[in-house]
């Protein structure tokens, strides 16, 4: 009979490890499935691990999508250290991208020429705004009306799709488009590190705020404030630390980074808005912030692990004719191994003699 | 006239799924469990009910495989949750991600499929009432079995000794494990009786409601179901109605669009999401009654013997 006991303090080690082995128990889930679904799992391993690598265009698109998982998930890990349960980083990555692509758009059908470099920080910009917008919003009701974050912020992610569906069907619409429902391709947009890829200088921005964010959970009062307000309310409470200014900067903060995620996306890589401007990106970041122990140069290891998944998901589709869902569960599974193995770090296991 | 018989219909079908699954949350809240995995549960329910209904053309054997998926969905999230002290929000989280993309995976076989089973049953003698009858008495008998789900479940935690105990666990797990009762396995019981509930809802979704299998068909009302729970201040028979309430909102953007109000239809969808808002807001500005009616261990985890 085993049985779980308390250790007397946390377990670094266990923190540091829970992430590998959860990777490692993912990858004999991916095993077991492929040799399920009739595939070589070898093969399948390799669409998974090793083709998102291999390379100089995949690596573009490694790092394009790490670049916007880790926007979204650096947002999360603030917010997550303060106790603020922000699960629609979705519906703020789509407002930002609504807020530059309007912007974009308006620049293109009024004839503004303008340099990449110089719509770069104006995307940027609009992005944020529009995110930390969004997220103002569940901000408010939480702080104004004590309404759960955690729904209000889930059900403005449904309320952002449809407005942006409302947009590109609607007054949006491109003209001459032949009718579909999306906006003109913008004359302007990211500008690029190499003409022949599509990765942007929107990932050394990215990198830029990983180490501004780190320096302020780490360095700053105000950073320690949040934490603290997070790890013992009472203590903060106590402290004379207000949880309301903890509520807004976390939520202002993660919404203006997952807008600029969403801006970096729609300026970058789509190039016009569409329906599907939403890819899963802020919810796949929740997994990222937990995966890189809500720790910010952790969260840019984990969004690199699970834009591999993103990339071999599609890759599966192609390569080896199993459906890119596959992603969805393998991210799952994850998430489910990780959690479990985190148990590890404040309890260890103990052997019951009797009982 | 006769429309608005129709509209009282299509809201009760509509409502009933939001009640099943508001139903299943409310069983886990009353022992302490929160569950932010409904959606997920849901999603794996209607594609494993799908499949099963389309398979055998039996409604009832799809309900059950429903409920069944629901229940091991459920069964997972307490196996970490309960015995392994994980985080509550994280881990149902992590059902609702995992539930989307089991069920997108399974339900590549299925799309655009179509079933063959009989939506709605008219009630002999009743259904011929006017109004009344096309009104009430002609909706697949899953309808009327979640308003006798409703007055039972609040019978059982109102009126039972059983009920008492779980509502104990649901109040403070470390008297009733004082007391001597088995906290973990009663908080695992109506966890996974929660998922099945949850897990017959999404089934009705995919096979009497839509009835068709679409990538993320339930479409939030896992997370619906969840405000409702607060909306219905932990009572059965008022969430009841609370679903109702909110599967009128879903039909009245269908009903205003057929008498050619001019809205345009991605703002009409918006609705159901920003009642769920506004009802939140309404309901929770009132610390007070909010705590005074939640069961007091909510969220919070149990570690026996620590």
């Amino acid at each position: 009979m085993w049985r779980l006991e308390a250790r007397p303090a946390p377990s670094r080690a266990m923190s540091y490890a829970s992430p590998v082995v959860a990777l490692v128990m993912t990858v004999v889930v991916a095993f077991v499935m492929f040799v399920a679904l009739g595939a070589d799992p070898v093969r399948g391993l390799q669409v998974f691990l090793i083709e998102p690598w291999n390379g100089p265009r995949a690596l573009s698109e490694l790092a394009l999508k790490s670049t916007s998982l880790v926007l979204c998930a650096l947002g999360l890990a603030l917010c997550y250290r303060s106790n603020v349960w922000n699960i629609g980083a979705e519906g703020q990555f789509l407002m930002g991208g609504i807020a530059a692509g309007g912007l974009a758009m308006w620049f293109t059908m009024n004839k503004v020429g303008m340099s990449n470099w110089a719509f770069m920080p104006l995307a940027a910009l609009a992005g944020m705004l529009g995110g930390a917008f969004w997220a103002s919003i569940t901000a408010l009701l939480r702080d104004r009306f004590n309404a759960s974050e955690i729904l209000v912020s889930l059900m403005l992610v449904y309320v952002a799709n449809h407005f942006l569906s409302y947009l590109v069907f609607g007054p949006w619409k491109d003209p001459m488009g032949f009718n579909f429902p999306q906006t003109v391709n913008f004359d302007m947009g990211m500008p690029r590190m190499l003409a022949a890829y599509r990765l942007h200088w929107g990932t050394v921005v990215a990198l830029v705020l990983v180490v501004a964010v780190w320096l302020f959970m780490a360095r700053t009062y105000r950073g320690y404030q949040l934490q603290v307000g997070g790890l013992a309310p009472a203590a903060a409470r106590y402290a004379g630390f207000s949880a309301r200014s903890a509520l807004w900067s976390s939520m202002l903060l993660s919404g203006a980074f997952a807008g600029m995620a969403g801006a970096f996306e729609v300026a970058g890589p789509m190039g016009q808005l569409t329906p599907h401007a939403s890819t899963g990106y802020g919810f796949t970041a929740i997994i990222v912030a937990f995966v890189g122990r809500l720790h910010p140069v952790g969260c840019v290891v984990a969004s690199v692990l699970l834009s591999m998944f993103l990339i071999g998901g599609e890759l599966a589709q192609s390569r080896i004719g199993l459906p890119s869902a596959l992603t969805g569960i393998f991210q799952g599974v994850l998430l489910f191994s990780l959690l479990a193995c985190d148990t590890l770090i404040n309890y260890r296991i103990r052997r019951k003699v009797g009982a | 006239m006769n429309e608005f018989a129709l509209l009282i219909a299509a809201t009760l079908s509509a409502g009933t799924p939001l009640a099943l699954a508001g139903l299943g949350l409310l069983i886990n809240e009353k022992v302490g469990v929160v569950n932010l995995g409904a959606e997920g549960m849901m999603l794996m329910a209607a594609v494993v009910g799908f499949a099963v209904g389309f398979h055998t053309g039996n409604p009832w054997l799809a309900f059950a495989a429903g409920a069944v998926a629901g229940a091991l969905g459920a069964a997972l999230f307490g196996l970490l949750v309960i015995w392994l002290n994980t985080n509550q929000y994280a881990t149902g989280l992590a059902i609702s991600l995992f539930g989307g993309g089991f069920s997108a995976f399974v339900g590549v076989a299925y799309v655009g499929k179509k079933l063959d089973i009989q939506q709605t049953y008219a009630v002999p003698g009743l259904s011929e009432l006017p109004f009344v009858g096309p009104a009430v008495f002609q909706q697949h008998p899953m309808v009327y079995l979640t308003v006798l789900a409703a007055v039972v479940i609040a019978w059982f935690f109102g009126r039972t000794r059983t009920g008492l105990v779980l509502r104990s666990v649901g109040e403070s797990p470390e008297s009733a494990h004082g007391l001597g009762y088995r906290v973990r396995l009663m908080r695992m019981a109506c966890v996974m009786a929660g998922g099945a509930l949850c897990g017959v809802a999404g089934a009705y979704l995919s096979v009497v409601y839509a009835p068709l299998w679409v990538e993320g068909m339930v479409a939030g009302r896992g997370w619906i179901a969840l405000a409702l729970t607060v909306f219905a201040t932990w009572r059965p028979v008022r969430l009841l109605l609370g679903a109702y309430l909110f599967g009128g909102v879903t039909m009245l953007q269908l009903q205003l669009q057929g008498m050619g109000v001019d809205v345009p239809a991605p703002i009409m969808s918006m609705l159901p999401y920003l009642a769920t808002v506004a009802v939140l807001v309404l309901i929770s500005q009132n610390p007070g009654w909010i705590r005074r009616n939640m069961p007091a261990s909510m969220g919070k985890p149990f570690h026996p013997g620590a």
